[in-house]
């Protein structure tokens, strides 16, 4: 499975060896594993990038880590140590970020993660200063469920999620908002993505009779709840979260879905996005290559996460290649430099406006609320 | 927890226990006969499955070319071997088997509208292409090794899940699929609604339970294969090949997994690497049954499926937990009771 990273390896350290001055970009996905729902769309975009900026060659060297941490950062090292790059990408998960963050930190290397927890540049510090995000944070998502829950007049709640980080992620951060917001939490269950049954969990939440559930889960794992759920006869809201936004999910949850509130990156709906929204031609403009290249109907909002980091490397990198060559210490400096000094980009998920801080940089625009309608995804107003 | 509740658990416990006391039948044969524990048992079900889920949505599965590939190293190797041996007239069979029959089947599931055609041909079309990879599996993995200790034929069955696993994630992708429900019945008794397709479950797989017993007290094959079980070389020197009982171990094994994955598949999501826990929980069935006793292990299976089911009511994040630490005192016990022979190898 990791061979086929290998010939893209051989390639980019040839070209390496030739021509020194080309940039370099160590990316390191899970395209296998768990997460691989997420990655393959994210390696997939990472081959549509642009060949080129600013005249110089850019070289993408990715490497697939497995949804495993120590993979993760192994990959990180032998990009910095073997490929001597000057931008990370990656990973995939909030684990394996993390894990990435002492890498990129110690070796002076501006690294760009995929992955949605806050923590990973939050509280900002000496080594998250090289680490910044696409992907937006738990707490943004969040926050759309629980607006749309209180003008939906929910007074109770049940969580139900995968029993990993996954999970627990979104339980914390669930629980501490909806408790500011004076929404009652009244079940907690947990389960495996694997599980070939939750009937249990999901009579114990119906017993405690919530007004709506939210199915802290990713991809098409998240639609057993929900199909217990309805197959139960519950009647109420049924709230998932964002790492559900591919069709894949849609196919198999089928019409169990339907009606089902999501919150998600806006490129899941590009073509629905009013005109006035900034990343409409953006969003757009990916969604078509995509699907030019990997079939109609392929996209996802993960994929995305890449493009955008492609589109930050794109407008940083002019800035950094006028003060350094690439492949020195000076040049990941003046990147980094760059990087936090970004202002009004526009990408596919939105605006960034990153600050010494905030190393997101994403504003509400970057999340809306997303129905399922007759097997499609509906932008909710 | 009232009455219903506890029935509705009760439902989906036997559901799941059926499938895994199925899948602990098919480790303990395969155990008996070839002493391999068979690792990627699970990955038959998953392959059963998403095999069937492919059909359904008029593609290719990739499980096609999996079994043309193997076939296409087996029947190499076998023909070298009788060249070798100068055994020119087993030639045309070899080819024949190996080659011939999975390409003719690739050529019919590649002429014939897939998803138009009934549920009962698509069943059979997923067990014929997933059924033969258990026997050429034999073949090329542990027939060479068959007199390996345990411990070498487990690394080596382990090894063999991870590569399977890999496969069904390039073949089938990362994410599940469900197949539609076999039907939509469902039966009212008392307060407890009975799914129509629990019932089938059940009903498939004491079919299936029955039919081995029968298989295996009636058919001359099915006398062999115990035989082999008691005592390989006793049953090697009444004329009983090995390789034979092996490949039809694996045959059956294949068969159960992929008729298992069929059965589940409307029940749940199955994913590339979903066989592995399913089988798992099989193990831990045939583990109480000693890997020895079929009806030890079949009841076996079917406690972990209830305890996995109630488990999941009462304290969901440790279900796991719950029904794997079961696992030790069933070891304890029967370490205590068992007198513990060393089975000359």
């Amino acid at each position: 499975m990791k061979g086929r990273f290998i010939v893209a390896g051989i390639a980019a350290c040839l070209c390496a060896s030739l021509a020194t001055a080309d940039i370099n970009v160590g990316v390191t996905v899970s395209a296998t594993g768990p997460a691989a729902s997420l990655g393959i769309p994210e390696k997939n975009t990472i081959a549509l990038l642009p060949p080129t900026i600013a005249g110089q060659k850019v070289n993408y060297i990715v490497l697939d880590d497995a949804s495993d941490t120590t993979t993760a950062v192994k990959n990180a090292r032998k990009l910095i140590a073997e490929n001597k790059v000057d931008l990370l990408i990656g990973s995939t998960t909030t684990p394996n970020s993390l894990a990435m963050i002492d890498v990129a930190a110690e070796s002076e290397t501006p690294m760009i993660s995929m992955a949605a927890a806050a923590r990973i540049v939050e509280p900002m510090d000496e080594k998250r200063a090289w680490v910044f995000k696409v992907a937006q944070n738990d707490a943004q998502m969040v926050l759309a469920i629980i607006e749309n829950m209180t003008n939906a007049n929910v007074r109770s709640v049940a969580f139900m999620g995968f029993a990993d980080a996954y999970g627990e992620g979104w339980w914390n951060e669930f629980a501490r908002i909806a408790e500011a917001r004076k929404i009652r939490i009244i079940g907690n269950e947990r389960y495996q993505r694997n599980d070939t049954s939750v009937t249990g969990q999901v009579l114990k939440l119906l017993a405690a009779k919530p007004d709506a559930i939210l199915i802290g889960a990713a991809g098409t794992p998240a639609a057993l709840p929900q199909k217990t759920l309805r197959e139960r006869g519950f009647k109420g809201l049924i709230y998932q979260s964002s790492g559900v936004a591919n069709s894949d999910f849609l196919r198999v949850c089928g019409k169990d879905c339907e009606a089902a509130l999501l919150p998600a990156g806006p490129v899941l709906v590009a073509a629905q996005l009013p005109d006035s929204a900034p990343n409409k031609k953006i969003a757009l403009d990916y969604v078509g290559r995509y699907e030019a290249a990997y079939g109609k109907g392929s996209v996802s909002t993960f994929g995305a996460h890449a493009w955008d980091a492609g589109l930050l490397l794109a407008a940083t990198a002019p800035q950094a290649l006028k003060k350094a060559a690439p492949g020195t210490r000076e040049f990941r400096k003046a990147l980094r430099d760059a990087l936090e000094g970004v202002k009004n980009l526009t990408v596919s998920h939105g605006v960034i406006n990153m600050s010494a801080q905030d190393h997101l940089g994403f504003d509400q625009r970057a999340r809306v609320m997303v129905r399922v309608e007759n097997a499609g995804w509906k932008l909710a107003r | 927890m009232d009455l219903q509740i506890a029935l509705l658990l009760g439902q989906d416990g036997i559901t799941n226990g059926a499938i895994y006391a199925l899948l602990s039948l098919a480790l303990v044969l395969v155990f008996t006969v070839t002493r391999v524990i068979f690792i990627p048992q699970g990955e038959f079900v998953a392959f059963g499955a998403l095999t069937l889920a492919s059909l359904q949505t008029g593609v290719l599965p990739g499980t096609l070319w999996l079994l043309i590939g193997l076939g296409a190293v087996a029947g190499l190797i076998d023909t070298v071997f009788a060249l070798r041996d100068r055994q020119l007239q087993r030639i045309p069979r070899i080819l024949g088997i190996n080659l011939a029959l999975p390409l003719a089947l690739a050529g019919l599931l590649a002429n014939i509208p897939l998803s138009s055609l009934g549920l009962p041909i698509q069943v059979l079309l997923t067990l014929a292409v997933v059924v033969p990879l258990g026997p050429l599996i034999y073949r090329l993995v542990f027939q060479p090794i068959a007199e390996a200790s345990v411990l070498v034929l487990l690394i080596v069955a382990v090894s063999v899940h991870v590569t399977l696993t890999g496969l069904g994630l390039f073949f089938f992708g990362a994410e599940g699929s469900r197949t539609p429900s076999f039907t939509d019945a469902s039966f009212e008794i008392g307060d407890a609604m009975i799914q129509g397709q629990t019932l089938l479950v059940v009903a498939a797989s004491l079919t299936l339970i029955v039919a081995l017993y029968l298989f295996f007290e009636r058919t001359l094959w099915g006398k062999a294969l115990r035989a082999t079980a008691m005592n390989r070389t006793g049953a090697r020197l009444m004329g009983i090949s090995a390789t034979m009982a092996g490949k039809l171990s694996f045959s059956v094994a294949a068969l159960i997994g992929a008729f298992s994955g069929i059965l589940i598949s409307p029940i749940t999501t199955i994913y590339y690497d979903s066989g592995f826990l399913i089988g798992l929980k099989g193990f831990v069935g045939a583990i109480v049954g000693g890997l020895g006793s079929y009806p030890l292990a079949a009841a076996g299976a079917v406690m972990v499926g209830l305890l996995e089911s109630y488990s999941s009511f009462w304290a969901s994040a440790f279900k796991e937990v719950i029904v794997f630490t079961l696992i030790i005192p069933v070891l304890v016990w029967r370490s205590l009771t068992t007198r513990h022979t060393e089975e000359e190898e």
